[in-house]
């Protein structure tokens, strides 16, 4: 194995590394919303009945409509990676900036909820809510604390995938400069000569002279799927296991809420 | 060795995507047309059983777990028997006291 060698060739990244961070960091979160779910389970084993009531509050159908947009956003984010996969970087930007719109959408819906509840006088430490039942309290304090993480956890993944709508633009790429004393010299005098696969000339640039001052090489490898490699991809990828795990709290965050009735 | 080789596996078809995507709605149906009828006490672990099962097909297929190697399926095992630690003894407490 001659890992040194093929570092100085692809600047080599550790992908599989890579993968086991961002699952590690995953696990973590399942063991923060972990302990929200055992205290959860603690109140609602204590405080049954007031936990039924105040989840008919809730309205089941908007949290019915939330989590058909939060799968469906999860199926945008697989086919965005599965575009890249099958190198087709249109779709896969199509689908991300979906995901990124049905996040925003789930968003709205749960600025309007929460408003809603809000209006009604049901926010942690109100009035309102003083007067209910102490595992009324409790309840809404959890719903909340729980949703307003998840969102908090869904804005993040936005601007993430936000990022990577424009890391997906410029990749993969290469640019090459070359300047005075950087290596201008070097190439001075020569001319760029582009050969096809036949070795015939497609493009040639004029000689460089003394009046260039500087040359750039912009090279895109996109369309040579030869040079395509999944693993400069592994940002999206990542950022994709984040969006389904936000996706995944949700399906446990939907029944325990809205669902007890 | 080939690196690229061991970390590039077959892309997965767009169609696989789709039925999961439909599974999961089809899921999502059945919890809430079961949330609707009375059964009691054992709703809930109907309710946590399809989450459940949702989870997982989201675990398998959208992030790839299927095709990952053991290692990540350890990482996911560990903190799962955490997590049913905490809870149950937890419970142990809250039960008997």
């Amino acid at each position: 194995m001659n890992t040194a060698h093929s570092v100085a060739l692809h600047h080599h990244k550790d992908y599989t590394g890579s993968k086991i961070g961002i699952w590690l960091f995953l696990m973590t979160e399942v063991l923060l919303f972990g302990g929200m779910f055992l205290l959860y389970a603690v109140y609602r084993s204590n405080y049954a009945e007031d936990f039924h009531a105040a989840a008919n509050e809730l309205d089941t159908l908007v949290g019915t409509v939330n989590t058909m947009i939060l799968l469906t956003s999860s199926l945008t984010m697989a086919l965005s990676i599965a575009g890249i996969h099958h190198g087709n970087r249109k779709l896969a930007i199509i689908m991300l900036i979906l995901t990124v719109i049905f996040g925003g959408w789930f968003m709205v819906n749960k600025y309007f909820e929460w408003g809603a509840k809000i209006a009604h006088g049901i926010y942690p430490g109100s009035e309102v809510l003083g007067h209910h039942p102490k595992g009324e309290l409790i309840f809404f304090g959890l719903y909340f604390t729980m949703t307003g993480l998840h969102g908090v956890h869904v804005i993040v993944g936005m601007i993430l995938l936000t990022v990577m709508i424009f890391k997906v633009l410029n990749q993969p790429r290469k640019k090459f400069e070359f300047v005075d004393g950087m290596g201008l010299e070097r190439v001075l005098g020569g001319k760029f000569i582009v050969k096809g696969k036949d070795g015939g000339e497609v493009w040639s640039s004029d000689e460089l002279d003394d009046s260039v001052q500087s040359v750039k090489i912009d090279v895109k490898y996109w369309p040579v799927k030869k040079r395509f490699r999944i693993a400069d991809f592994n940002q999206l990828e990542n950022s994709g296991l984040y969006w389904h795990i936000v996706d995944i709290i949700w399906i446990f965050l939907f029944p325990l809420f809205y669902l007890i009735t | 060795m080939d690196r690229d080789h061991d970390e590039q596996h077959e892309p997965v078809s767009y169609g696989v995507y789709i039925l999961t995507w439909v599974t999961l709605l089809v899921l999502t149906s059945i919890t809430v047309t079961v949330a609707g009828m009375d059964f009691g006490s054992v709703s809930v672990f109907v309710a946590l059983a399809i989450a459940s099962i949702k989870a997982t097909v989201v675990l398998y297929y959208f992030m790839h777990l299927k095709y990952e190697s053991k290692l990540f399926h350890v990482m996911l095992y560990v903190v799962l028997v955490t997590l049913v630690i905490f809870i149950g003894l937890t419970f142990t407490d809250i039960l008997f006291r």
